[in-house]
């Protein structure tokens, strides 16, 4: 689809963003210094599950240097508990009260002259534990009678629902076949390089609390970690920093600001406290879903899918922070790109004593997309049809759109045949094929895996409460500032994070295109909650368009005012003043104009020079809102549009895969994916390189595993292992365009589609490669182990 | 007080006296006594790499070596690589093959490459993946790291010195 013609929009500008991280100029929240500066460290829980019968800090305190140590005791005293995203009474502080409940978690906390120091004292601190039977399995953990993770419940299954849409048991019951599949996807977690952290200072006489930290929701949720650290909310200011990689793992943040929060305001000095390796590693809120799925499709004898059933059970960990919201996220594309007329959705929450799931890239999606996209495959060879053709023939068509699926949500745009015809060209699908029966008369095991799915982005906040009866939040905004200064230079005023994404290059190619001048020519500046317009930061694929949308938004009302400037001193109408190359004119007689730099100096300096009533200065401050959000029905038969820009795409990973050993090489990795209009194809590709390197890393590397008893066995990167430079191929990227109609520019999000695809495409790869043993995979990561014992057992049956 | 111990380190050719503790580690002498925030810790168990700076010429693992154990040394960080407001041409490839997002690992990484075309002014894909492949890139999937590193190669970017 063609898309319109633009100066910067769609160009590889270089990013604004990039000067000062090269030269390691960027302020990220270690590099934060205050005068009289403490640090904090932690003291963890050895045990899953257990009892905190006494603490002595008495040691720890007298050391010199200890300014401070708080137990959970002290946490109750001087917090409340942290913002839960759940209606479940499931309470957490920041420290442990009464009793831990899994390895890792906070029991005390000191806060020192410097690190060394304050990790001599946490070594000093004695603790008696009563420990407690672990529980780590979520089936076990639901049986009545299981040891409770939290005594205030009924029971460890903290959520229970199922949300039927459509006419799921007639579909069923009239279907020539059903695919079943039990499906595992286990829990990843994000491990951005730089961990999670934050300084707060606290000033009690006027109780403002300043906390410099790697959260992105400075706005959103800021107000409710004013509530944890009993401070004013008007009185909490976030201030925004660069920040070292997130993949959703710094939302909210609320242990590590709470604790420097704490010490801050029982020392009375600026606190740090930053969280090491193995601090993330067990404790951090970056682990993602962990998931058991007993699915269903049905589907006719041609392959037409009628009708889909989910089954998860969920393994929460011992909190529910998020609650349910990551499926939210996998219902807003449950039935992917297909068109299947009914769906229902059973999900059963546990709680076990293991560190709680947060947010991990794909926010849950991911699972959804291994999960469907394993059923389709099956589908393919159980009724003996290419893989490509059962897609092909249950796929919406390009015309269908916008287009609304069983459970409401509406798809904006998208053309998913010519999706997967560029990756089937780009792969040489048919040669592919060719060279893998040539590998197989040699006895190599050459794979070739297919996985075309979602990747929905800008979330609307009804999936945060659409399971229970009550409804919540419908805002999720995004606010910029936009001026014009007197010496004609624009500045723009930003009030989320840079996230490791790049919000300033964002900003200034709209500021560009709207104004027609050089992207370099914008100022781009990040400000502190307590001067903030409503805005929910990065997550959900949203910011670039948010920002674009915003930026558009201000835009506009800044040419309004400087329209009526320019037509007041050329006398004409202000309809007829336009903007382009560095000037504002008037249409049709470019040479009747006004830089902008002469309109920014008149407007500061020249006040009778402005039409009668008019202010001084030139500035457009604009929220831009979510472009498509409808309410749920009240009998939740409708969830209404929740996540509408949809963005799509087609992988198709070779692998080699040695039956013997386990081990699985990428030979090659075609992507193709549509988001909509590119903004930055560089910085797109490398959003989608990204993340398919860590779609890779689920597939077959990344899993945060417990034992039985809840010891985490992936504390370090020893044992946690993250894809290296060694072991991802050289991706080949392509792209189709169709832009969204409900965005500025038709913009959709890109950010986690790598990472929401990959593990069903490379999965599809590796049972591809040992179809001839009979291999099924329904389990990732697929670690060597793992191929070994499945290839095992597929000569055994 | 604890007992602290007088060392000399030549830190992107400026000399500095110190003393500190024997377990106070090179990368929080660079980074909290000398200000040179721009080396990152990343793991602090000498796996992800991102504390790498170049010691005598030779990268190293700021995170995992002792301070006193570089007593006497020359070591280069990322502040060393360009010369005040100028990016080092190796710093410009970077930026041109946008070899970087979050830019937390891209201090180290700019130490590997700038250390590996010292030594080998044209090396293949090949060996540019295994020279960064002890530093991890969360970020980037390391493809736009290697365009950056042959790109800088191709320019002659980093004379080999040795």
């Amino acid at each position: 689809m063609a898309t319109a013609q633009r100066t910067w929009i769609g160009t590889d500008v270089p990013r604004l963003e990039d000067p000062k991280l090269l030269a390691g100029r960027a302020t990220y929240v270690d590099d934060v210094k205050l005068p009289g500066m403490l640090h904090a460290a932690v003291l963890r829980s050895p045990h899953a599950h257990a009892r905190v019968a006494r603490i002595d800090v008495s040691r720890a305190r007298s050391l010199p240097g200890v300014f401070a140590v708080i137990t959970g005791e002290d946490a109750r005293d001087l917090s409340n508990p942290l913002p839960a995203f759940c209606a479940e009474p499931v309470v957490e502080y920041a420290l442990a009260v009464d009793k831990a409940r899994y390895v890792g978690e906070a029991v005390a906390a000191v806060a020192a002259v410097d690190r060394y120091t304050a990790e001599d004292a946490v070594a000093l601190i004695e603790v008696d534990y009563e420990p407690l039977p672990a529980i780590t399995d979520p089936f076990e953990a639901m049986k009545p009678g299981a040891p409770k993770v939290h005594e205030n419940l009924p029971s460890n299954l903290v959520f229970e629902k199922t949300l039927s849409f459509g006419d799921v048991a007639g579909d069923f019951a009239t279907a020539d076949r059903v695919i079943r599949r039990r499906l595992r996807y286990h829990r990843a977690s994000a491990q951005p390089l730089e961990t999670a952290g934050a300084v707060c200072r606290y000033d009690p006489f006027s109780q403002r609390m300043d906390v410099w930290s790697n959260t992105n929701m400075i706005n959103y949720v800021g107000w409710l970690l004013a509530n944890t650290l009993k401070v004013p909310a008007s009185k909490l200011n976030i201030i925004p920093l660069y920040v070292g990689g997130s993949f959703g793992s710094k939302h909210v943040l609320g242990k590590v600001i709470a604790i420097a929060g704490m010490l801050a305001k029982l020392t009375g000095r600026p606190v740090k406290f930053m969280e090491d390796r193995v601090d993330n590693l067990v404790a951090c809120e970056n682990l993602a879903c962990d998931r058991y799925y007993d699915s269903e499709l049905a589907i006719t004898r041609d392959g037409i899918f009628k009708s889909l059933r989910v089954r998860v059970v969920d393994d929460y960990g011992a909190y529910f922070q998020f609650g349910h919201g990551t499926h939210g996220n996998a219902l807003a594309q449950a039935t992917g790109a297909y068109r299947i007329r009914s769906l229902e959705y059973t999900v059963r929450c546990a709680l076990t004593n293991k560190c709680q799931q947060g947010v991990f890239r794909g926010a849950g999606s991911d699972a959804g997309n291994f999960n469907l996209e394993r059923l389709v495959d099956a589908a393919a060879r159980e009724l003996g049809i290419d893989p490509v053709e059962i897609r092909r023939r249950n796929f919406i068509p390009p015309d269908a759109f916008p287009f609304k699926t069983p459970q409401g949500n509406v798809y904006d745009s998208g053309n998913y045949p010519a999706v997967l015809g560029r990756a089937l060209t780009m792969a040489g699908w048919e040669e592919l094929r060719r060279m893998q029966a040539e590998a197989r008369r040699r006895g190599s095991y050459i794979g070739i895996g297919l996985a075309t799915a979602h990747q929905r982005s800008v979330y609307g906040p009804t999936e945060f409460w659409f399971w229970y009866d009550t409804p919540g939040l419908t805002s999720v905004p995004e606010s910029v500032g936009l001026a014009l200064g007197p010496t004609g230079e624009f500045i723009v005023t930003m009030f989320s994070p840079f996230w490791g994404n790049s919000p300033e290059t964002v900003v200034a190619q709209t500021v560009a295109e709207e104004f027609g001048i050089d992207p370099s020519q914008v100022t781009v500046a990040y400000e502190s909650s307590q001067h903030g317009l409503p805005s929910a930061g990065p997550g959900g694929s949203r910011m670039t368009v948010m920002l674009t949308g915003a930026v558009a938004g201000a835009a506009r009302k800044l040419k309004r005012k400087m329209a009526q400037i320019v037509a007041h001193h050329l006398e004409a109408a202000p309809e007829d003043i336009a903007f382009a190359g560095g000037r504002a004119m008037i249409r049709g007689a470019p040479d009747k104009a006004l830089s902008y730099a002469e309109i920014g100096f008149k407007a500061y300096w020249f006040k009778l020079d402005l039409p009668p009533e008019m202010e001084s200065g030139l500035e457009a401050r604009h929220t831009y809102d979510h472009p498509y959000l409808t309410m749920p029905s009240p009998d939740r038969k409708d969830l209404g549009a929740f996540y509408p820009m949809m963005a799509h795409g087609a992988h198709i990973p070779v692998v080699e895969v040695n039956p013997h050993t386990g081990q699985v090489r990428l030979l090659r990795y075609v992507a193709v994916h549509d988001v909509g209009t590119i903004v930055n194809p560089k910085s797109l590709r490398g959003q989608i390189a990204g993340g398919i390197t860590q779609g890779i890393g689920m597939a077959l590397y990344e899993e945060c595993a417990y034992d039985a008893h809840g010891q985490p066995l992936s504390a370090s990167f020893m044992d946690y292992l993250l894809p290296t430079a060694m072991e991802v191929p050289k991706f080949e990227i392509g792209h189709v365009e169709t832009p969204s109609p409900f965005t500025e520019y038709g913009v959709k999000g890109g950010g986690e589609g790598g990472r929401m695809i990959a593990p069903a495409a490379v999965a599809s790869a590796v049972e591809d490669a040992l179809a001839p043993l009979g291999v099924r995979v329904d389990e990732v990561p697929m670690t060597p182990e793992r191929i070994v014992s499945w290839v095992e057992a597929a000569r055994r049956r | 007080m604890p007992r602290t111990v007088p060392i000399k380190l030549t830190v992107n050719g400026v000399q500095h006296e110190l003393a500190v503790e024997p377990r106070r580690l090179l990368v929080d002498v660079l980074r909290e006594d000398l200000a040179l925030t721009g080396t990152h810790v990343g793991c602090e168990h000498g796996v992800c790499g991102t504390c790498t700076v170049l010691v005598n010429g030779e990268s190293a693992r700021s995170c995992l070596m002792f301070a006193v154990g570089a007593d006497g040394a020359e070591i280069l960080t990322v502040e060393g690589l360009g010369q005040g407001a100028r990016l080092h041409p190796l710093q410009e490839a970077f930026r041109e093959a946008q070899g970087l997002q979050c830019g937390f690992c891209t201090p180290a990484m700019l130490m590997v490459a700038y250390e590996l075309l010292q030594q080998n002014p044209s090396p293949s894909e090949e060996e540019i993946r295994e020279a960064i492949s002890a530093n991890l890139c969360r970020c980037t999937g390391y493809q736009s790291i290697v365009e950056a590193v042959q790109l800088a190669a191709a320019r002659h970017a980093v004379a080999g010195a040795r």
